[in-house]
């Protein structure tokens, strides 16, 4: 059977924009999915929401689920956090996902 | 001073394990944590969440997870010094340790091992150019003293419950507040929230929302902090000092400048012994980096039994190791 795939775009710290095809039924984060790319994203705690170095901006107003908690109050004590911010440790790969365009901000 | 053979840095699952491995080997261990209780971050950040991946456990919680393994190394009586940070390492000439805590404690060892996990958790510090030249010079990332603040006029900038709670305490002493926040609401306590919009409105603080702190300035001390507003427009404070309150980050600390080799913030390690580039020195757990590497407690587990073998050389130099099963030999407590 075939794989669904979805494309996003990513632009990364150095303002380079690749697109990454990646398949929807493989059960990871987006912040999985990014140091599996190559992509320099410390991910610290491992996906916990605790460090915040894999913080991105979602662009062009793309709808993704609400931050629960946990992110939310990550986000809120980051000093460059926007209101487009948020954590790709807790962004799963969903078909949903199709065409969102993301910018890394990383660690501080 | 405390005397023990094998110092381990991290009271976590993994430095745990690692009093059990090399107490089967007869070696005394004495663990050292930033945190003020046993158990990392199992124990500090979620105690009550389920693991489903330890052997022989379909699922345990965190803290269980904890309890049971300081049963385990009971009969091996590991001593505890909690809510310090290691901050400085020294090796001997005969190839031993001394390492100093921030609270001037110290302990002599002949091996260390490292198994600190995400590190430990300092201040986020905000990208802002210049601001680390001010700290200690109106700029700190936390309230130690606030009296220190009385009749000054304080930035502080954050939204968290500690920016919150330190806008109104400081409100009493200071001579004047400001609180800078990016967002125009606080996920904080509510009531800490409403508190300040209430001062706000009395005048008693200035309450600047959804602008970001963007530069700093001073000669010698800071004087005056630049704000820039949503529509990128920058207006000047002027100072005494500025506290940003952007939550804590784990970070390996003073762990990075003793010349171990380190990469994206762990440290890389020989599998064979999980021996850094120090001798005497390993690394397990979270904290380490090898080809291959999974950020699991049961790996943690592996690597610490990998290495109190080899630390075994370092702490009886003359005695020959022969590996004992547990089904075999038992616990032999000391």
């Amino acid at each position: 059977m075939e794989n669904d795939l979805i494309n996003i775009t990513v632009e990364d710290q150095e303002g380079t924009v690749r697109d990454l095809e990646i398949p929807t039924d493989i059960s990871l984060s987006l912040m999985e999915v990014l140091k599996a790319s190559e992509y320099d994203i410390l991910a610290t705690c491992g996906g916990m929401a605790l460090c915040a170095t894999c913080h991105i901006q979602v662009l062009d107003d793309f709808e993704l689920p609400e931050p629960g908690d946990d992110e939310a109050d990550m986000l809120d004590t980051l000093h460059n956090a926007q209101s487009d911010s948020r954590l790709s440790c807790q962004i799963r790969i969903t078909p949903a996902l199709q065409g969102m365009r993301i910018k890394i901000i990383g660690a501080e | 001073m405390i005397n023990t053979d094998i110092c381990i840095i991290g009271a976590g699952p993994v430095g745990l394990f690692a009093v059990f491995e090399t107490g089967l080997l007869k070696m005394r261990c004495h663990l050292i944590d930033a945190l003020p209780q046993i158990g990392g971050q199992l124990s500090e950040i979620y105690p009550h969440k389920p693991i489903y991946d330890i052997p022989g456990y379909p699922t345990i919680k965190a803290q269980e997870l904890i309890d049971n393994q300081m049963e385990q190394i009971a009969p091996f009586h590991p001593t505890f010094t909690l809510g310090e940070r290691v901050e400085k390492l020294e090796k001997l000439e005969d190839g031993s340790f001394i390492l100093t805590s921030n609270e001037g404690t110290v302990i002599a060892c002949k091996v260390v091992v490292i198994a600190g996990g995400l590190g430990s958790f300092e201040p986020r510090k905000p990208a802002v150019i210049g601001l680390e030249d001010f700290e200690g010079k109106g700029v700190s990332y936390m309230i130690k003293n606030p009296e220190a603040y009385r009749d000054q006029r304080v930035v502080l900038a954050g939204g968290g419950d500690s920016a919150l709670d330190w806008t109104i305490f400081l409100a009493d002493i200071a001579k004047e507040v400001t609180l800078i926040h990016r967002s125009d609401s606080f996920r904080g306590a509510p009531d800490s929230a409403e508190k300040v919009f209430n001062l706000a409105s009395q005048g008693k603080i200035r309450l600047l929302l959804q602008c970001n702190l963007n530069s700093v300035h001073g000669n010698g001390n800071i004087n005056k902090v630049g704000v820039l507003d949503k529509s990128k427009i920058e207006t000047f404070i002027e100072a005494d000092s500025l506290i940003p309150l952007f939550g804590l980050s784990p970070k390996l600390g003073p762990i990075a400048d003793w010349g171990l080799s380190i990469d994206k913030s762990a440290i890389e390690v020989d599998t064979f012994d999980f021996s850094t580039n120090v001798e005497g020195i390993f690394a397990i757990g979270d904290i380490n980096t090898y080809p291959g590497k999974l950020k699991l407690i049961l790996c943690g587990y592996h690597e610490a039994a990998l290495m109190a073998q080899s630390a075994f050389k370092y702490v009886f130099p003359d005695q020959k190791l022969s590996f004992k099963y547990t089904t075999v030999n038992g616990i032999n407590e000391f």
